[in-house]
């Protein structure tokens, strides 16, 4: 059964199939790992603000839900 | 972590970015003066003057070349240099010689591959058209920006790698694969300057395409789009609207480029499955190009006024229209069926420069405004200047955009219609003399685009002359207490 599995992976004429599967799946991986936790979601929109971490003037701004973000 | 404009030059290296971006505009008005310059042979032929070095296909690849490397490529050296400095609050790696290699190694490519075009030293590949000799060296000058990035990153003080950065990266190893594997030629002899394709036939003509497509792709693209994700928010003075829709829209941007190239070469001998496949991920592309779009443009959302007050903002805002614009037209130009009617017509031209002149062209315009009063420590000269730019680029980009509209679908319907005995409609003439008119429009437009690049010159000349009499004041001051 393993056999025939990687028989059929590595012939060239299923390539196609095989890159959309692989491609397909971890697309949808890194959209599930980006908006399926509420934690990580914070993380990482907390992440918006590093191009300002380097500013005097600036005064980091909270944008508010309201104002129309994510 | 704070730090004042003062320290901030001296704890990063602004030098090397200044060169670059120095470089940039220089290169842009020679590459966007040769681009006007065939623009208007095209229209009125005369202007060949019978001499070989300056026709028309000599001076096509120095213009290409020119604005694509020449002023985009030092644009992204200028400003990727400056975003990883200051996003990882680290100085440049590699001390002031690497960077300054870089800097002397791609411009002295540059220009050796130029002169060459104008005597006809071509490999006639469209973007690629430097002799091995150059290719290797712009080779080396990549793997050193390579390294000089990848380090400055690794010594980040920053534990997060801001998104900007991630598509910088992917332009750079991109670029690079990309280099390598079309320009992989046997040169005649080591003496000489001409070289030969490992590639033949179908696989050139494929090999050609990946190159050719995905040099807009992660060259023109993923790279101002690093761009974008840096100087919009820091215009507009907000976060970048969504964090995570930069995520995604970086994976897909990258997953989905590499596979769209032979949709250039629809209705020819490749294989018909590759054409389709082309013509599917092409499709597919407009939404994460219409997502990265939508997260730029919502960076202003609650501080719309800026589009009317900040001349800026105004250009980079119209970019962000223009990739949003180019990105729908260019799947639907890569559908077969729209594809025999726009392809080896102008439309394609029109549809490369509303892409690069609309978005390429205003986002780096509009990151430079931004980005140069603070390298050299200063205030930007006239704002009234850079609203006068923005008219002239924005009107010379949509003449010109509009005129090649009505040249390509016109040439592509009389080029294709039929009379009623099955025999070609026009003789080929014919369709010269109805493009004449949309030709002139467009050099027109050309001129409007390249005035505006002159008045950006003497802008940014007038900054520095002040910066630099801004330095000497305190020491004057001094001197005479």
């Amino acid at each position: 059964m393993l056999a025939e599995f990687w028989m059929w992976i590595t012939d060239l004429g299923n390539s196609k199939m095989v890159a959309l599967v692989i491609f397909f799946t971890t697309f949808v991986g890194i959209v599930l790992y980006v908006y399926s936790n509420k934690a990580r979601s914070e993380r990482l929109e907390s992440y918006r603000y590093v191009p300002f971490l380097d500013d005097d003037e600036y005064k980091p701004q909270e944008v508010s839900p309201k104002q129309g973000e994510k | 972590m704070a730090h004042s404009a003062v320290v901030s030059s001296e704890q990063y290296n602004y030098e090397i970015v200044k060169k670059f971006a120095i470089a940039a505009i220089v290169w842009g008005i020679a590459g966007m003066t040769t681009g006007v310059y065939i623009a208007s042979e095209l229209a009125w032929p005369f202007l060949n003057f019978d001499i070989a070095q300056i026709t028309f296909g000599r001076l096509r690849p120095v213009h290409t070349s020119g604005v694509i490397f020449g002023f985009g490529g030092n644009a992204l050296f200028a400003t990727s240099y400056y975003i990883v400095q200051r996003t990882c609050q680290v100085r440049l790696a590699g001390g002031t010689f690497w960077p300054n290699f870089t800097f002397w190694g791609w411009n002295l490519a540059l220009i050796v591959a130029g002169i060459g075009y104008t005597f006809g030293i071509s490999q006639g590949r469209e973007y690629a058209e430097p002799e091995w000799y150059v290719d290797i060296a712009i080779a080396v000058v990549w793997v050193v920006y390579f390294l000089i990035y990848t380090v400055t990153l690794v010594r980040r003080n920053q534990p997060h790698i801001y998104v900007a950065n991630w598509f910088f990266m992917s332009f750079i190893l991109a670029t690079a694969l990309l280099h390598i594997f079309n320009n992989l030629t046997m040169p005649v002899s080591l003496l000489g300057a001409k070289s030969y394709s490992l590639f033949s036939g179908v696989q050139d003509a494929m090999t050609q395409w990946w190159y050719g497509h995905n040099a807009v792709g992660f060259f023109l693209t993923a790279a101002f789009l690093g761009m974008m994700y840096y100087f919009v928010p820091k215009q507009a003075g907000r976060p970048v609207y969504s964090y995570r829709l930069s995520i995604v829209h970086f994976w897909a941007l990258s997953f989905m480029y590499m596979w769209v190239g032979t949709h250039h070469l629809h209705w020819t001998a490749i294989p018909d499955w590759t054409s389709s496949l082309a013509a599917v991920f092409s499709i597919l592309l407009l939404m994460p190009s219409w997502g990265g779009m939508i997260n730029g443009i919502m960076t202003l959302s609650g501080a719309w006024d800026k589009l009317r007050t900040d001349p800026i903002m105004m250009f980079l805002i119209t970019s962000l229209s223009f990739y949003g614009m180019s990105t729908f037209e260019g799947p639907m130009m890569s559908l077969k069926s729209v594809n025999a009617l726009s392809h080896y017509t102008d439309w394609t031209v029109g549809h490369v420069h509303s892409g690069a002149l609309g978005w390429v062209a205003m986002v780096s315009i509009g990151s430079f405004y931004h980005m140069i009063p603070r390298i050299w420590n200063t205030t930007i000269y006239s704002t009234k200047l850079i609203y006068t730019h923005f008219f002239l680029a924005t009107i010379g980009v949509i003449l010109y955009i509009t005129a090649l509209w009505v040249s390509g679908i016109g040439q592509g319907l009389m080029l294709r219609a039929f009379d009623e005995y099955g025999n070609l409609a026009y003789t080929f003439v014919e369709t010269v003399v109805f493009m004449h008119g949309p030709l002139v429009a467009r050099a027109i437009g050309g001129m409007f685009f390249l005035s505006g690049m002159f008045v950006m010159a003497y802008n940014v000349y007038m900054t520095i002359a002040r910066a630099k009499q801004e330095e000497k004041t305190p020491v004057i001051a001094a001197a005479q207490a």
